[in-house]
């Protein structure tokens, strides 16, 4: 990759819990370029959260991430507590899940987003900058017209009204553009967007994610955005990190992945797609692995349509498929995605052509439309 | 991107200015809606003007210190004596008036102390949680373990009965209830997404404590706190009544009763007057604070 402005490299998080250590996250790997946008999909309880507060250094105290995590070449794992501090609100940002609960309801939209302005990430403030703060009307003034002017931005038609209102006074789809307003008030190079607008009808959701991208195309801000759903992926992301039980299985430039799912996760959860014409699909029989005592080879196995033995016994390691695609599954024959791979790969599993791309006739037809393979 | 403006007839600052004051008046109306807290806010009102400008209304301003007046001594009440002379012939309703004074002054000052105290304690091991939270709220525990007249007791045996002392004595008492009440709030609210969402933009915990808990919490202790006055002036009463309070002459109402008691049977009026002053007093904050918890809908106990 050209420029990452993050690099996760295998990343491990484990909680303690009364039934044992449970492996949330299991070594998962991917990075974001500049300006790009990256989604991370995957049904809820997979690990997404977790992957994010990782990033942001928002885990409770307890849960200690293991692994790397690159932002800008620096591996911010092993930076301080102030200093992680300090790029939180400044560098990354991060837009919250639910407008309806993410703002604070007792200070107005204004009080908030000058907030933001006001410490740009500083974990505190000096008090003689405070005493300065408080007295000079300028810099006040000055933020107040940055806020107005950024709620301008996100398609607010009454800025005004809207910064001295508080957020019980906005609907859910004002909110979210509030919400997106305050992550891009400071001007991060990275923003984390973990399912924006899936608690807003989809008209609304549309709008908002059609604006979202519009602003960070503007600012080239990168952007990894964290959804369930594979068709809000396909719109806004540049690349796709598909992720099941902890573990990123597939991951591929978006147009890519569409046009040649591989994992059979992957499919199943574009046959999980409704569409107007076909209805709500079959979707992926059974539920995610216990993580407290996950299967030892394929965490997909169980659930998995064309699953073997081998795939209960040798764990998966990520296989480059294509130039640009890994797949962590045995039905998949190609170098492993990473060279602390390597020695399994020397053996890889050979088990002849994909079941699906065998049989010819019932792979899901309207998604994979040129089902080609580039093996 | 063009950055739409508002419509030109649409004046928004004054338009929310409009808004903040038509929740105001909304609030009011619950508020009213309590026939009581009106009634407690008008008690209120009456004694904080009758404090704030009993030397001017008092008829015998200077009845408030020592003097001895033996010509009018234990004069029942009547129009120049509204609620009666005592013993030593001071006019009883001058210096219920200069103690409503005492009274509220440091009902204020003990909330004030036991506030912030007990709030700054309370969102600190809410928030913090683990040891700080163990080690906070334990202490906490043994403070309410024990009575606060009885603890005020004993802080102002070991320091002198002074009307100071007595302030520091009830605070000292009192800033566990805060302490706890702002607890259990915070455990609450810091599981709210606000919360998170503040975190990732880049807050600290103190700032995210009280810039972003603090003002939610505000309800509960208001409520709290305007029922406490009552109750404050009563346990200060109290202490008054036992000799622990401010010296005599000082007229504060519990010494009063003190003074009262002992002819209770012959001069009534010395005791009764006082009494009825507290109880006007505690009632009032009392009605006013039931009201308060209408419109902030809140529960504090």
């Amino acid at each position: 990759m050209a420029d990452p402005i993050l690099e996760v490299k295998n990343l491990h998080v484990h909680f303690e819990t009364h039934d044992g250590t449970a492996e949330v996250i299991n070594g998962i790997d991917f990075s974001i370029d500049r300006g790009e946008t990256a989604a991370l999909v995957g049904e809820t309880g997979c690990g997404k959260s977790v992957t994010v507060k990782s990033i942001m250094g928002l885990l409770p105290s307890a849960t200690i991430p293991e692994g790397e995590i690159r932002y800008k070449g620096e591996d911010v794992l092993s930076l301080s507590d102030a200093e992680r501090h300090s790029r939180r609100g400044k560098e990354m940002s991060m837009i919250m899940q639910d407008p309806m609960t993410s703002l604070n309801p007792v200070l107005t939209v204004g009080e908030q987003m000058m907030d933001v302005l006001k410490w740009q990430g500083r974990p505190r403030l000096s008090l003689s900058k405070l005493v300065r703060d408080a007295l000079s009307t300028g810099a006040k003034a000055e933020h107040r017209k940055r806020a107005i002017e950024m709620l301008g931005e996100v398609e607010i038609s009454a800025p005004e009204r809207v910064f001295e209102s508080y957020p019980v006074e906005l609907s859910g789809g004002m909110r979210q553009r509030v919400l997106i307003a305050i992550a891009l008030l400071s001007e991060p190079d990275l923003l984390i967007a973990d399912e924006p607008g899936t608690a807003l009808d989809v008209t609304t959701e549309a709008k908002v994610l059609d604006l979202l991208d519009e602003l960070v195309e503007e600012r080239d801000t990168s952007v990894l955005y964290i959804t369930h759903d594979l068709g809000v992926a396909r719109e806004v992301s540049d690349r796709i990190n598909v992720m099941y039980a902890g573990e990123i299985v597939e991951q591929a430039p978006t147009v890519d992945l569409f046009a040649n799912p591989q994992h059979p996760y992957t499919r199943g959860l574009l046959e999980s797609i409704p569409t107007l014409s076909t209805g709500i699909g079959d979707g992926i029989e059974g539920h995610l692995p216990d993580y407290t005592n996950p299967p030892a080879g394929c965490r997909f196995a169980d659930r998995c349509p064309h699953a073997e033995a081998a795939c209960h016994e040798a764990y998966p390691y990520p296989r480059r498929t294509g130039p640009d695609h890994a797949t962590a599954c045995h039905l998949f024959d190609g170098l492993p995605a990473r060279e602390r791979h390597e020695s399994l790969a020397a053996d890889p599993v050979d088990i002849g052509t994909a079941p699906w791309l065998a049989g010819g006739g019932d792979a899901p037809g309207d998604i994979s439309a040129d089902g080609g393979t580039d093996q | 991107m063009s950055t739409k403006t508002s419509l030109p007839f649409f004046d928004t600052e004054s338009a929310a200015r409009k808004e903040r004051i038509r929740q105001l008046k909304r609030g009011f109306r619950t508020f009213a809606g309590n026939k009581l807290s009106l009634v407690g806010l008008a008690m209120i009102l009456t004694l904080v003007v009758a404090a704030l400008l009993a030397p001017y209304i008092a008829p015998f301003p200077e009845h408030a210190g020592a003097g001895v007046y033996f010509d009018q001594a234990s004069e029942p009440p009547s129009a120049t004596h509204l609620m009666g002379t005592d013993t030593t012939g001071r006019d009883i309703f001058s210096r219920v008036l200069f103690g409503a004074r005492l009274s509220l002054l440091m009902s204020g000052i003990v909330l004030s102390i036991a506030i912030s105290i007990g709030v700054t304690l309370g969102l600190i091991a809410g928030y913090l949680g683990g040891t700080t939270n163990t080690v906070i709220m334990r202490v906490t525990d043994i403070f309410l373990a024990i009575p606060p007249t009885l603890l005020a007791m004993a802080v102002v045996a070991a320091t002198g009965a002074s009307l100071f002392n007595v302030m520091v004595a009830i605070a000292f008492s009192w800033w566990s209830w805060y302490a706890r009440l702002v607890q259990g709030e915070v455990l609450s609210i810091k599981e709210d997404e606000f919360i998170e969402s503040s975190r990732a933009l880049g807050s600290g915990w103190v700032r995210t404590t009280f810039k972003e808990i603090l003002p939610n919490v505000v309800s509960p202790i208001t409520v709290k706190a305007t029922l406490d006055m009552g109750f404050v002036i009563l346990v200060g009463a109290g202490l008054s009544f036992l000799g622990l309070g401010a010296q005599p002459p000082t007229p504060t109402w519990g010494a009063m009763i003190a003074q009262g008691r002992n002819y209770v049977t012959s001069f009534w009026w010395i005791a009764v007057f006082p009494g009825l002053a507290i109880s006007f007093a505690v009632l009032g904050f009392n009605f006013i604070g039931d009201g308060l918890r209408d419109v902030l809908d809140v529960e504090v106990d």
